[in-house]
């Protein structure tokens, strides 16, 4: 290996001669292998645009020998694909949700679709474990505004919930303070009264006054015993689950100011068999009835 | 030597790079921190404030503009106004022009910001700035190009060094991309907002020609020129290769202009334009090592020096990493594995890795450089700072691209991942919550360098103030060899 020195010799003999600001260049030749790398990849080009679609003409381009074309790649692909789920996506058509529940392989199919739409459509509001949040129902317990049948669970994904279609769910609480039925001490009454149906009251006295104004106002969505109208979409107030919170303040803010929760009708973006794949696979989370 | 003493004579314009000097690292700092800061964001979305102005996509192109366009760009202004006056032994041409393209570029960058955070926006990747403020910086731009070209005219040495071809081909490419790029009819001539003059996919071509062009004009070819006069300056060791760097510098001007369609693959851009974008991507390759070798081999002879120099270590690392990305660039071109990496996190690793590494690293081993020898310092306040802001910031964008890499390639794999029955396997919100972790060690890799930006204004600071840490020098090889 020549020394230090030595390169400093051969180089001072290959430099180009000039110098800016004491900056002078050798004049080495091109790395051998950076060269062929660079003919390598010029070649290779030059065999793709053979190949391939490549350079643009004066109506048209130049198609490649293959005469591959993405666009009809996709069409291919998509056709094969919906091919093979064809025959179960027909059948769904034809059935009722009940009959798709029926047929096993049917069903296993339609819940693994419906898993699909789910994450697509439906987890950005209900959570990817459809645990739901605050505001945006649990599909997986056993409580149910609207009913879990499928056929319940189908008619609420197909029109929404105070959507804008003519045949959607809808209710309309009222806001208590706000239209001025009732008074904040009245309304903090009927919400320790609401409170005392699940237990989780702390002033008897105030629930007692409250439960002539809960009979007044509210059993008529809600019930004479607080479990709920399903006909009404009214929530049963008596067991422990709570869309908007079941803490006093929560309670308190629903009665005062009403809560107005909206979900789209799919209808008019998802096709019926993608509706129905969904029916069976939010019924088959655990709260199906 | 007897050239230099020739070059004495000549009286430069130093006090407007010390200016441009000061600014770079100013918005080195800014963008780095606004940058953390969204990467925050990405990993825990509550730190957004629930404020429009703070909102991911209003602070992102402050974060990619305040790198590329503040840090970037005033690095560039600032070096290639000091290296054309010493490569060509006159002071900058034109007189106060120099000073009114400085001070125009930075009320450019102040401009474009706010008007991000107050939501007016092109939405135009890197030409987000409006009709009003592209304005601007073209008057700014064609004066840089004046004063630049000015000083070339006037030189005292008979040929121009390789440095200022980079730098020229930068700024007048840089021009042409601007104005074709923002060519836009104002809603009014008195609104802010306006619409672009071309419109679906031919508005999108335009913006890939300008977009990747951005990178090969600006982030590439611009830091080359700093690279070429920088590192053989730091090494005192002649070019490798001058044939070598007119071979690739020509080969590289061709090829890069025709690369944006791989910006565009699967999408509804014809197909032979992808084609083009492709191949002509994969013949950058050898052009882009060009400089990555002549950089590196510059070092021939004087390799111990990389023991004992710690900015000249950050200077070849940062050709180390041009070297990666612009491998690692043509890789992705290629449409196979760009169906892959396309709208992941790669590509924002892949940027990363060019960004911090070759750019950031590039840019910092010039500053070193630059401010002893502006302020006539001995020597800088401490090497043993450049050690540990060398040190922080590798591993800081080792964890950076690594996570990046990672996380790109786990979200290509989801998004495309179908069952037995053909249905997707898993749904958006699913893949962004497997992204989780590797957004947070990008915060971590973040902050790291953010860090080390620091630890570098510190010793800039010290050393402008001329302070000298208590410290061994290692005696240069280059004083017994060299002289």
């Amino acid at each position: 290996m020549p020394t230090k020195d030595e390169k400093d010799t051969f180089a001072a003999e290959n430099t180009t001669g000039h110098e800016w600001d004491g900056i002078a260049e050798f004049n080495n030749p091109l790395p051998r292998w950076w060269l062929w790398i660079f003919y390598a990849t010029i070649v290779w080009s030059v065999g793709y645009w053979v190949v391939y679609p490549s350079w643009p003409l004066v109506q048209s381009y130049l198609p490649g020998v293959l005469g591959q074309s993405d666009r009809a790649d996709l069409a291919t692909t998509i056709a094969e694909a919906k091919q093979r789920q064809g025959t179960y996506l027909a059948k769904i058509e034809a059935s009722d949700v009940s009959e798709i529940v029926a047929d096993k392989e049917l069903f296993d199919f339609a819940s693994a679709g419906g898993r699909s739409a789910f994450g697509l459509h439906c987890s950005q509001c209900h959570g990817s474990g459809a645990a739901g949040f605050v505001g945006y129902p649990n599909l997986a317990d056993d409580d149910w505004l609207w009913g879990g049948t499928l056929a319940d669970i189908q008619h609420t994904i197909q029109y929404g919930i105070r959507s804008d279609h003519d045949e959607t769910r809808s209710n309309d609480m009222p806001a208590f303070l706000t239209d001025e039925t009732l008074d904040k001490e009245q309304i903090n009454d009927v919400a320790e009264y609401v409170l005392a149906l699940s237990n989780s009251g702390s002033d008897a006295e105030a629930a007692k006054r409250g439960e002539p104004l809960y009979a007044e106002n509210c059993a008529s969505c809600h019930g004479d015993d607080g479990k709920g109208l399903r006909e009404m979409g009214g929530p049963r107030l008596t067991d422990a689950i709570w869309l908007y919170g079941g803490d006093k303040a929560s309670v308190v803010k629903t009665i005062s100011f009403s809560r107005k929760g909206v979900m789209p009708a799919w209808e008019d973006k998802l096709d019926p068999v993608t509706i129905k794949q969904l029916a069976v696979y939010v019924h088959s989370l655990g709260g199906g009835e | 030597m007897s050239d230099r003493a020739v070059a004495d004579t000549v009286t430069y314009n130093e006090s407007v790079v010390k200016v441009g000097a000061i600014a770079t690292m100013f918005w080195g700092v800014i963008g780095f921190v606004a940058g953390l800061y969204i990467a925050a964001q990405l990993a825990w979305p509550v730190l957004n404030l629930g404020l429009e102005w703070t909102t991911f996509g209003r602070l992102r192109p402050v974060h990619t503009s305040a790198v590329i366009f503040a840090f970037g760009g005033t690095a560039l202004l600032t070096t290639s106004f000091y290296v054309v006056q010493r490569t060509c032994r006159a002071s900058l041409w034109g007189g106060p022009l120099a000073w009114i393209v400085l001070w125009g570029y930075q009320i450019f960058i102040v401009m474009a910001a706010l008007s991000y955070v107050l939501g007016y926006s092109q939405s135009k990747e890197y030409a987000e700035p409006e009709w009003w403020i592209d304005l601007w910086l073209t008057v700014v731009w064609v004066l840089y190009l004046l004063v630049f070209l000015g000083t070339i005219i006037k030189r005292r040495e008979p040929h121009i060094y390789v440095a200022n071809w980079f730098y020229l081909a930068f700024i007048v490419t840089v021009a042409m991309l601007h104005i074709v790029n923002n060519l836009a009819i104002p809603v009014s001539l008195t609104g802010a907002k306006s619409y672009s003059l071309f419109a679906g996919v031919q508005d999108a071509l335009t913006q890939w020609w300008y977009g990747h062009n951005a990178v090969g004009f600006f982030l590439t070819a611009g830091f080359l020129g700093m690279m070429y006069y920088f590192i053989p300056k730091q090494v005192d060791r002649p070019v490798y290769s001058y044939r070598l760097s007119v071979v690739h510098f020509w080969s590289l001007i061709f090829l890069y202009i025709w690369a944006g369609p791989h910006h565009l693959h699967y999408t509804a851009l014809p197909q032979w334009a992808q084609t083009l974008g492709m191949t002509f991507s994969v013949m950058l390759w050898m052009p882009s090592w060009g400089g990555m070798i002549n950089g590196i081999m510059t070092l021939s002879g004087a390799w111990d020096k990389l023991r004992t120099d710690p900015v000249l270590r950050m200077m070849v690392v940062a050709v180390a990493f041009y070297g990666m990305s612009t491998f690692e660039g043509p890789v992705m071109s290629i449409r196979a594995v760009n169906a892959l990496s396309h709208y992941t996190d790669w590509t924002i690793g892949h940027v990363h890795s060019g960004a911090l590494g070759w750019v950031g690293f590039i840019s910092f081993g010039a500053l070193y450089y630059l401010v002893p020898a502006l302020w006539k310092r001995q020597r800088l306040y401490s090497l043993k700072l450049v050690n540990l802001h060398f040190w922080v910031s590798t591993i800081g964008i080792v964890l950076y691209i690594t996570a990046m890499w990672i996380s790109g390639i786990l979200q290509g794999l989801m998004w495309r991942a179908y069952d037995s029955l053909g249905f997707l396997e898993y749904s958006f919100a699913e893949t962004v919550e497997a992204m989780h972790p590797f957004y947070v060690i990008r915060v971590i890799g973040g902050a790291l360098f953010v860090l080390g930006s620091l630890v570098m204004a510190y010793n800039l600071w010290r050393t402008v103030k001329g302070d000298l840490a208590d410290e061994a020098v290692p005696v240069p090889a280059a004083a017994a060899a060299g002289a």
